[in-house]
């Protein structure tokens, strides 16, 4: 079984409350689609994190390339008027 | 758990503590056997799974033990059922005592267990008696998991490689002589089946060929003959590998007594 061909790596994802999103929390080891939901299911939820789960192959996951860091996101480093800080919240709406 | 106003309305209360502690000695067996694996597990996923399982059978067995204990009403708790017994008080189907094995042994023989429990937690819900109901509850969920991911191994080793295939075979023929004990009901069994307080082994039998056929014709795997089987835990007549079980199992409270922690 530690034949990793047979049993590809998968990425999992838990969603923690109802409301909140699936966040990536770790990946593990299966031979199927099945066995990777329950692995996740053994390995992640131990203690209550999740109400549900999503894993996918990691094979199947398309990555940026490292070498494109300075193309892809050091351009968004000098453009603060995209961040909404720059607006005057009225009292009457309380915390955003 | 509050069993001050437990209403046990059969005949022989004697009968439903002994069949509870019957219990309680298969969920903690079993749970020790699994619990072996831990750190020595295939993969480190199973080394999760399994760990996971031993400690929902041991939290069956506390459940179990804890409720025998304030029926009897002499002070025993659920460690003292647990730890302080000799051999040949602990009451455990023979199948719970068997050593591990191999991965895909263990997996049947979980398979082959939790596959009877489930359905007889399932029937044990509607129990006259509101603590059994309580318990039935809890373990009921735990133990559909646990006949979900074993059987989803056997399925993939029964009809997987050329050597898993042969040791999952070879699986079925060694656990074949201990699943009749499953179904047996004697005189304590049946009595505690009066005015369905828990459910009768023999009950489960029909339902549990319908779902092991199904699962092992999913893996390529014949069916057990268990006509023939072994038998004797329920009266205390163990295997020779018992010993050394409880030689581990019961360590700490020998070598301390009463300790705690």
């Amino acid at each position: 079984m530690t034949d990793t061909a047979q049993t590809p790596l998968w990425e999992v994802f838990i969603r923690p409350r109802n409301g909140l999103a699936h966040r990536h929390c770790g990946s593990l080891h299966a031979a199927d689609a099945t066995m990777a939901l329950q692995a996740a299911r053994d390995v992640y939820t131990r203690r209550e994190e999740g109400q549900s789960i999503w894993v996918i192959p990691s094979s199947e996951i398309v990555a940026s390339d490292p070498n494109d860091k300075e193309t892809f996101f050091d351009p968004a480093g000098d453009k603060i008027y995209r961040h909404p800080t720059f607006y005057d919240i009225p009292d009457d709406v309380g915390h955003m | 758990m509050d069993v001050a106003n437990a209403n046990v309305d059969i005949p022989n209360q004697a009968s439903l503590i002994s069949q509870l502690i019957r219990l309680g000695d298969d969920h903690l067996v079993l749970g020790h056997r699994l619990s072996e694996w831990c750190g020595h597990a295939p993969m480190l996923e199973e080394d999760l799974a399994m760990p996971n399982i031993a400690l929902d059978l041991l939290g069956q067995a506390r459940a179990l033990y804890t409720y025998a204990g304030s029926l009897e009403n002499k002070g025993r708790d659920e460690d003292a059922i647990a730890y302080n017994r000799l051999e040949h008080e602990y009451t455990n189907l023979l199948i719970c005592e068997r050593p591990n094995g191999d991965f895909a042994h263990t997996m049947l023989r979980q398979l082959f267990f939790s596959c009877f429990m489930h359905q007889y937690w399932q029937q044990a819900l509607s129990s006259t008696d509101e603590n059994i109901a309580a318990i039935a509850g809890k373990a009921v969920k735990e133990s559909d998991y646990h006949v979900r991911h074993t059987a989803q191994w056997v399925i993939r080793l029964g009809d997987g490689t050329d050597e898993s295939a042969q040791r999952s075979l070879d699986a079925v023929q060694q656990l074949a002589p201990y699943v009749n004990e499953l179904f047996e009901t004697d005189d304590i069994a049946a009595a505690c089946a009066v005015n369905k307080v828990l459910p009768g082994p023999s009950s489960i039998e029909a339902g549990w060929n319908v779902q092991m056929s199904d699962i092992l014709e999913q893996a390529k795997l014949p069916m057990p003959e268990y006509q023939m089987g072994q038998s004797g835990g329920r009266q205390g007549r163990h295997t020779e590998s018992m010993g050394y079980l409880l030689a581990e199992l019961q360590f700490l409270q020998r070598s301390y007594p009463n300790m705690q922690w």
